[in-house]
């Protein structure tokens, strides 16, 4: 597990994080997001120990991290770049070495991941002549070529093509599931509401809630129900306990004082005739999320 | 990963691999191999054609006519002596094309005179000339002609590798920083192992430049038979290695954290042209001042010329056995002073891109 405490950094005096606290469970895909100058960027590097935090601390397993630790990270910046006018396979090796691994693994390596991302047959061409997509293709790679045990990924779905976003997708289940922490960061909440297991939520600096996605959207969840039934649903207004909100022939969205009144609308529809459906409205992480930074 | 893998080892295997990366790519671009190439062709022609120049000037025959007594000038080795019978036929001879001067009987102290047709034959004249005895009460260790070339070779090699160098580590740093890759590159090994990877990368390279131009050089100056030049250059070559060593280092530290405040190619030239000053400053120094005393011992000392004007001071005599090695103190001393500022300048600034950083935000962090 990854554990940030109180993790603070100030660049002159704009304070960029706060006391930054949250942990990133093993085998958990946990989103990280927040608005443009949250702090996102900036977290992820005082992880990577790429920017040193003025306080704080950050754990894996326990244990204060050291540079040998940081090396068993895969990092994707928010930036991306390689080096352009060398081979595609030569700089995955190359990487791969600086993060220790012994040559023959990281050929092996490299091999294997240019394979798996349909990118073997341009092994040896530079990563200029590539195109945009492969080229993406292979910034996942160097995240990835070093078989890392902590994942951190800054906007991997920026820019990328549809394919890519697929691509990316696998990749992040296939780490989680060997039991890794994965962090990623994105502004597309709608992807990290399908992906992820836990969220953290940052907001100038301080996090403003972090958790489970499910504990997170069940606390702001609002008792809101959805009906839609073949005749006319005007009756639902006279319902004890029930507020209409969005009203449409036979579509009504209502607000129940408490889980007995909405039952009894649902039995009282039943009644009426037949019920296309009836569901407790979920609100999107987007909805929560307006809501939480305020 | 092992256990055993310790922090120390770490720094040494990461900038091991990026210096291995730095000399790997740059072996790789055709600039460097052609520019590396003429250099060295350059410095091959040039013993080469002193050999052959220096030859021609001694063992030329100069084929002459003489009028008179022969006996004396037939025992010249160097000249081809033709009899004729009168001044008349000696001009003849002259016109002809078939000798190049005629030796005739003249009146003034010599008592001869020289016919030739449009220039006077120097070398015949030198030749025949009655040159007073000269001795010297201080003579001078080394040759004064030679002593400047030595000093311009010594000049140029160092100039022209720092520059060269320089730019290229230069150019490493702010690709790196404007392909975005360092970010990636830092969260794997430390801003220092980066640095020292690159300024080890290419003083290996800059050093197997010279030793290949040295070794061109000197089975150059034997096989043409100069190698008694060998014997007077041997320790001052020695002391240039070593300065050279030290002070490529101390330059590529400053290469290196000047380019890393920038984020473009384009902005490389503001941020050196400073550096450049410190290589250029030392090269004007040996051409225009190489005799002067004064200017060679200070330049001995400050570290930014010490390369040139220590090994200089070596060749002509003029250095205690002891001031290289105190020389040699002082610019280590400068080096480690300037690799720790600079590191910190080079660490601090290379994840800010756009605009250039300044120097004191970067030493502050």
């Amino acid at each position: 597990m990854l554990q940030l405490d109180a993790v603070t950094k100030s660049f002159g005096d704009r304070t960029a994080l706060d006391a930054v606290s949250f942990e990133v469970g093993d085998g958990r895909l946990t989103g990280f997001v927040g608005g443009n100058g949250a702090g996102k960027t900036t977290t992820m590097r005082i992880i990577l120990g790429v920017l040193a935090a003025d306080s704080g601390t950050v754990r894996l397993g326990g244990s204060v991290l050291g540079a040998a630790d940081r090396r068993r990270f895969g990092y994707m910046p928010e930036e991306r770049g390689l080096y352009a006018k060398m081979k595609v396979a030569e700089q995955l090796v190359y990487l791969a070495r600086l993060h220790g691994l012994s040559r023959r693994d990281a050929e092996a390596n490299a091999a294997e991941l240019l394979e798996r991302l349909g990118l073997a047959e341009r092994a040896n061409d530079t990563v200029e002549s590539l195109s945009l997509g492969n080229q993406q293709r292979a910034q996942i790679a160097a995240a990835l070529v070093h078989s890392p045990e902590v994942l951190i990924l800054d906007e991997p779905f920026s820019g990328l093509d549809p394919m890519a976003v697929e691509t990316v997708l696998g990749v992040l289940h296939d780490v989680a599931k060997r039991g890794a922490p994965v962090l990623f960061s994105s502004h597309q909440l709608d992807v990290v509401e399908r992906l992820c297991d836990d969220v953290v939520v940052i907001a100038n600096g301080q996090v403003r809630a972090s958790g489970s996605r499910q504990k997170l959207q069940d606390d702001n969840a609002v008792r809101q129900f959805e009906l839609l039934v073949a005749s006319d649903a005007a009756w639902v207004r006279e319902m004890p306990g029930v507020t209409v909100l969005d009203f449409d022939g036979g579509y009504a969205l209502f607000e129940a004082d408490d889980d007995d009144a909405a039952q009894a609308v649902l039995r009282r529809a039943l009644q009426q005739g037949p019920v296309a459906s009836f569901a407790p409205r979920h609100r999107s992480l987007a909805e929560i999320f307006t809501e939480v930074v305020k | 990963m092992t256990i055993a893998d310790t922090r120390a080892n770490t720094f040494v295997q990461s900038a091991v691999l990026v210096a291995d990366r730095e000399v790997r790519m740059r072996l790789r671009s055709k600039a460097f191999i052609v520019s590396s190439a003429i250099l060295l062709l350059a410095v091959i022609a040039s013993i080469v054609a002193g050999s052959i120049f220096g030859a021609s000037a001694s063992s030329s025959v100069t084929r002459v006519a003489v009028v008179g007594d022969s006996g004396s000038f037939a025992q010249v080795a160097s000249l081809d002596v033709t009899e004729a019978d009168s001044v008349g036929a000696a001009e003849q001879l002259v016109r002809a094309g078939d000798v190049e001067a005629a030796i005739v009987p003249g009146d003034g102290p010599t008592g001869i005179r020289i016919l030739a047709l449009e220039e006077a034959p120097s070398a015949l004249v030198q030749l025949l000339s009655v040159t007073p005895e000269v001795s010297l009460l201080e003579p001078a260790d080394q040759n004064g002609s030679l002593a400047y070339l030595v000093g311009l070779g010594f000049g140029i090699v160092f100039f022209m590798a720092a520059t060269l160098f320089g730019t290229t580590i230069a150019q490493s740093v702010v690709e790196e920083k404007a392909s975005r890759v360092v970010e990636i590159l830092m969260s794997a090994i430390s801003a220092r192992a980066l640095l020292a990877g690159k300024v080890i990368g290419n003083t290996v390279l800059a050093f197997g430049q010279i030793v290949l131009i040295a070794a061109a050089a000197i089975v150059g100056l034997v096989v043409t038979g100069q190698d008694a030049l060998l014997g007077d250059l041997g320790p001052s070559i020695v002391w240039f290695v070593v300065f050279f060593a030290v002070g490529f280092v101390l330059l590529a530290a400053l290469f290196a954290s000047a380019a890393a405040l920038v984020s473009r190619q384009e902005d490389i030239g503001s941020v050196t042209t400073p550096v450049m000053m410190l290589v250029m400053i030392p090269y004007f120094l040996i051409v225009f001042a190489w005799d002067n005393d004064l200017v060679l011992t200070i330049m001995s000392y400050v570290p930014f010329s010490a390369p040139i004007g220590m090994p200089m001071r070596v060749y002509l005599g003029t250095a205690e056995w002891w001031e290289p090695l105190l020389s040699l103190v002082v610019i280590i001393a400068t080096t480690v002073v300037v690799v720790l500022l600079g590191s910190r300048i080079y660490s601090n600034s290379l994840l800010r891109t756009g605009a250039r950083v300044k120097i004191l935000d970067a030493l502050r962090g």
